[in-house]
């Protein structure tokens, strides 16, 4: 064993790394050479400098950059909450399931469910995501599949108040649901990077309870068995 | 005339850059010779234990997930195994070939930190730590297909876990296993051989194996020294009995035992990750019975698990209601930290911090 | 004493200030010379002197801030990063933010600090690292001063920055700068030792002390002269400026910053500009002196030929910097004293024989040379890596085999279910 080869060796897998391509992720825009500048343009090397001579000379002095988005899972537990007002009764199993208890429910009697009928009408709906985990527990708790869990991660702030989710942002926030619990969004091949689901029929649901199933659910099986509690 | 010498001591962290946390030590140096230590932690202690007596078994996980923050799948597989232990659930078989599979990985991925990082403290400029940096990426970017989050998974519940994995699960999990034993060898390469390595580490922090074993040492610590110990093997949980693996020994118990022993296990994970692949079968991932309040009967409950760093156990005692009475780990991290002291006493002020990342701890678990 | 005409920077700017009637001047200089009247000679001399300096020194502080450029980038490239690439093309303007950054910074001096020692030693430590340059040949005629102990000066400056080392720790009252401190003293005085001896079987083979005199006396590079000589040398001075392997001075993940830790702001600056100053420097004359300095094939001039082989010798040393760990100080003192000490010996002897026997070699004659060295440099690479290097083969441990024994795969006697 002659000393000195291991270190050699050492130093030959890094001069592989180094004429291997780089694996990082450049976030959130890349800059390209002239060859990747042609490509994001559709157009060949040579057309771009014909055509476009600045934007190739750009793309040579190292300028040029084109927009990123780091790939993400479709289960990808995002950084804001999808939630169907229509579909949301109030019921507050979330903000009970929600270990940390960040989830406020103000809900008054009145309120019609789209899916379930009578309900509570919600009056505030406050998630506040600076505390937040992001363990999805809430939407696994949630019965109606009202609450689903978002596909965002940008969502930097100054002010923590800004943080908390509000009804009002919940209701106009893009409805970008993750497939994080709704195995009836992964069947359908629903990728969230690539169309919102404003309306909650197209979210679908788990299970599509008839009314037979129902009034059993919540009328007959709540009087014989009273330990049935969440 | 004699020179007039005195003890210095230096106060390492709770902020120094290879305490690999919020980790202090008071250590008293002679020259560059380290005379004393003194470990002092809990900067990082957040009451895990106590909070888990006003949450449910659920919800629970997701402390897990928050203490040995590299390596949370295990975590959540520990914890998991003594609540179904408790209430007596048995998991349907897919779900329990998927939480090892996770394991495995989970495995892989804080070896790959481990080995970093201790190559980090030994003074490699990053290079080791960002290749390594790399596989561990892949492997989290499985973990979030498989549950959609990259650190804190929250992937397993009593009876199973959460959900099947997706259909892209897999092709990613196979181009992940046929690519990852080049990797290894590509560390092998760029680290094993090394003659600085060696250099540094041969010979250093040697405790025998009967002082590790009074301490109750565990993991790949105790298996450097020759112990043949993992409860994989021993105790097997799981499905651990099902499938073939070997267990890397090393028998000088220094640095470089240690090192070499976690590369090895990365192998035999890969290994026990493929066996699992050709044993599971399509079926239920969680038993439909388990309610969403688990109110397990009165009773204690322990399960150890062979996490990363060594035997993992969750302490739960029940008194029937829907959060445990007491809830106890048992953190590798902390007893392994133990023997700190007797390992570095006499040995450089280098080699301080190379022995300290070679046990392999993490702060969130030591504190908890 | 060298004719200061034989600069070709000198006689620019000399010609074109002085209306001197020297022989030397006559057809150079821009606008055809004497732009100061007759009489003003002196003036002229101290103007080519301030002038030449001004724009060496802007000339240095351009080429610290490309290589901290130039470092990062192939570091980042090294680990299969991009590296700096978003200020200016190719992160070109990346260490102008990081200077405009670090001017800006507050400026944190410790309470127990010596003030006065702690302000002197940035400056202590940029000034043998900006000297070194005033002797360096940067190609055929440029260069600012060719004195006839060139390397003599090189090596006593250049011991210099262990007084500005242990003036920060001092200063700053800091128990890892101390450590830093004395570390670095140590190392350095005993680096100083093989990497003097070193450098005396090239001056055995050049005749002189004098730079430009070993570059001209260079028809066969000295490394593949001196091979032994070479090794020692490049491996000494990695060791004198801090570099991994042998940075621990400033170990990170031991003593934080080492001598730096209580720095900040511009002094903090200066101790960074100076070392990259001085590693810019030595690999200049690791180029003057082994690898034939401004030497090279025609059409490219001499200057290029200069930069490039210090940029290959700079990159050389960021790939070490990015492939091995640090040594530990013991070691390192063990490698100088036990190893570099003995190999430079050896060299010594090996080439005061060769020159006995071939006394002015001519180039085929230094290629005999050559081959004898080589022969010398890998045998007792090979015996002393033999003797001194660890006792237990690394390779073979890492070999399932020997080192590691796998317990056989028996399936576990204990049958349980799964998590029951
Ligand atoms: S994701 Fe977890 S922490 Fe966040 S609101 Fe839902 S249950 Fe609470
Ligand atoms: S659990 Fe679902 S339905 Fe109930 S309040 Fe929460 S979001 Fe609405």
């Amino acid at each position: 064993m002659i000393y000195g080869l291991g270190l050699a060796k050492g130093m030959g897998v890094t001069l592989k790394t180094l004429l291997g391509p780089s694996f990082t992720v450049q976030y959130p825009d890349r800059r390209v050479g002239i060859m990747g500048a042609a490509k994001a343009a559709g157009i060949s090397t040579p057309g771009l400098i014909f055509k476009r001579p600045v934007k190739a000379l750009r793309a040579v002095l190292g300028f040029e950059r084109i927009a990123v988005m780091p790939t993400q899972a479709a289960r990808f537990r995002g950084n804001e909450f999808t939630w169907y007002e229509d579909r949301c009764t109030g019921c507050a199993s979330c903000a009970k399931y929600c270990p940390l208890g960040i989830i406020k429910i103000v809900t008054a009697p009145g309120g019609i469910n789209m899916q379930e009928g009578e309900s509570y009408a919600i009056e505030t709906f406050d998630i506040d995501t600076g505390r937040c985990m992001f363990c999805a527990l809430c939407v696994e708790a949630c019965p109606y599949d009202a609450l689903h869990m978002g596909s965002e991660f940008e969502r930097g702030n100054y002010v923590r108040m800004d943080l908390v989710l509000t009804k009002e942002d919940l209701i106009a926030a893009p409805k970008r649901p993750s497939t994080w619990f709704r195995p009836q969004m992964e069947e359908s091949a629903y990728s969230p990077f690539a169309e919102t689901l404003e309306d909650m029929k197209q979210a679908g649901r788990h299970e599509t309870p008839s009314v037979e199933q129902l009034t059993k659910r919540w009328v007959e099986d709540r009087r014989t068995d009273e330990s049935v509690e969440d | 005339m004699p020179l007039k010498t005195e003890p210095i001591t230096i106060n390492v962290g709770p902020q120094h850059p290879s305490t690999h946390g919020v980790f202090r030590m008071r250590v008293t140096f002679d020259g560059e010779e380290v005379i004393d230590v003194e470990p002092i932690f809990g900067y990082l202690h957040r009451g895990s234990e106590k909070l888990a007596e006003s949450r449910t078994y659920t919800q629970i996980v997701t402390l897990t997930d928050r203490m040995d923050y590299v390596a949370s799948m295990t975590n959540n597989m520990s914890f998991i195994l003594s609540v179904e232990k408790l209430a007596g659930i048995v998991p349907p078989p897919r779900g329990v070939w998927l939480r090892m599979i996770a394991a495995e990985l989970q495995r892989i991925a804080s070896h790959l930190v481990a080995t970093g990082f201790f190559l980090q403290d030994l003074g490699a400029l990053g290079t080791p730590l960002i290749l390594m940096m790399r596989e561990r990426e892949t492997i989290l970017e499985l973990f979030e297909r498989l549950c959609g989050a990259r650190i804190t998974n929250s992937y397993m519940r009593p009876g199973g876990v959460f959900m099947d994995a997706p259909d892209d699960f897999w092709p990613a999990l196979n181009r992940f296993l046929s690519d990852m034993p080049h990797r290894i060898d590509e560390y092998e390469d760029l680290i094993s051989g090394n003659e600085i390595v060696a250099a540094r580490c041969d010979g250093v922090a040697v405790v025998d194996s009967q002082t590790l074993i009074d301490a109750s040492v565990t993991g790949p610590m105790l298996r450097a020294s020759g112990i043949d110990w993992d409860l994989r093997h021993r105790q097997p949980y799981e499905y651990y009995n099902r499938v073939k693996f070997n267990r890397p020994l090393a028998t000088t118990s220094d640095n470089y035992a240690r090192y070499i022993v976690r590369i090895h296990e990365m192998r035999e994970s890969l290994g026990i990750i493929k066996q699992c692949l050709e044993q599971i079968e399509p079926g239920p991932v969680r038993p439909e019975t388990v309610p969403a309040l688990i109110r397990p009967p009165a009773g204690d409950s322990y399960v150890g698990t062979e996490c990363p760093k060594g035997e993992l156990g969750f302490y739960l005692v029940s008194d029937g209601g829907v959060a445990p009475y007491r809830c106890k780990v048992r953190a590798p991290s902390l007893i392994n930290l133990t023997l700190l002291r007797e390992m570095l006493i006499g040995d450089k002020l280098a080699d301080l911090f190379v022995t300290f990342g070679s046990i392999d701890i993490n702060m969130g678990e030591v504190d908890r | 004493m060298p004719d200061p005409f034989d600069s070709i920077l000198y006689k620019y700017v000399y010609c074109t200030l002085s209306s001197t009637d020297d022989v030397a001047c006559v057809g150079s200089g821009l606008f055809g010379g004497g732009l100061l009247p007759g009489g003003l000679e002196w003036l002229a001399y101290v103007l080519t002197a301030v002038t030449i300096v001004a724009v060496l020194i802007n000339a240095i502080l351009g080429g610290v801030l490309m290589m901290i450029w130039g470092e990062r980038r192939l570091l980042g490239r090294f680990q299969g990063r991009t590296g700096p690439n978003r200020w200016g093309p190719f992160g070109l303007l990346t260490p102008v933010a990081d200077a405009v950054k670090t001017m800006f910074k507050e400026d944190v001096m410790p309470t127990v600090s010596d003030r006065l020692v702690f302000t002197a030693a940035p400056i202590l430590m940029l000034f043998p690292a900006l000297l070194i340059y005033a002797v360096l040949p940067f190609g055929a005629g440029t260069w600012l001063a060719d004195i006839n102990v060139a390397l003599l000066f090189i090596i006593a400056i250049g011991g210099a920055n262990v007084l500005a080392i242990v003036a920060a720790a001092l200063g700053s009252g800091n128990r890892y700068a101390m450590f830093s401190a004395m570390r670095a003293v140590a190392m350095l005085i005993s680096y100083e030792i093989p990497l003097v001896i070193s450098l005396i079987g090239v001056l055995m083979l050049s005749g002189s002390l004098s730079l430009v005199a070993i570059v001209n006396a260079q028809t066969l590079p000295f490394f593949i002269v001196q091979p032994l000589g070479f090794f020692v040398f490049l491996v000494a001075s990695m060791a004198e400026l801090n570099r991994t392997p042998f940075d621990v001075a400033e170990a990170e993940s031991e003593i934080v910053a080492g001598y730096m830790t209580d720095y900040s702001s511009m002094k903090f600056g200066l101790f960074f500009l100076s070392e990259f100053a001085a590693t810019i420097a030595t690999s200049g004359v690791i180029t003057a002196v082994f690898l034939g300095g401004w030497h090279g094939f025609d059409p490219i001039p001499s200057q290029i030929w200069f930069i490039g082989k210090m940029v290959a010798v700079l990159a050389v040393i960021v790939w070490i910097r990015a492939s091995w760990p640090r040594l530990r100080i013991d070691q390192i003192m063990n490698f100088a004293w036990k190893a570099l000490f003995e190999l430079t010996l050896i060299n010594l002897v090996v080439s005061g024989i060769l020159l006995l026997i071939w006394p002015s070699p001519s180039t085929p004659e230094l290629w005999y040379m050559a081959g004898v060295n080589w022969v010398v440099f890998l045998a007792s690479i090979y015996i002393f890596g033999k003797v001194l290097g660890p006792k237990h083969d690394p390779v073979a441990a890492g070999n399932i085999q020997s080192g590691i024994t796998l317990s056989d795969s028996d399936a576990p006697a204990i049958p349980a279910g799964g998590g029951d």
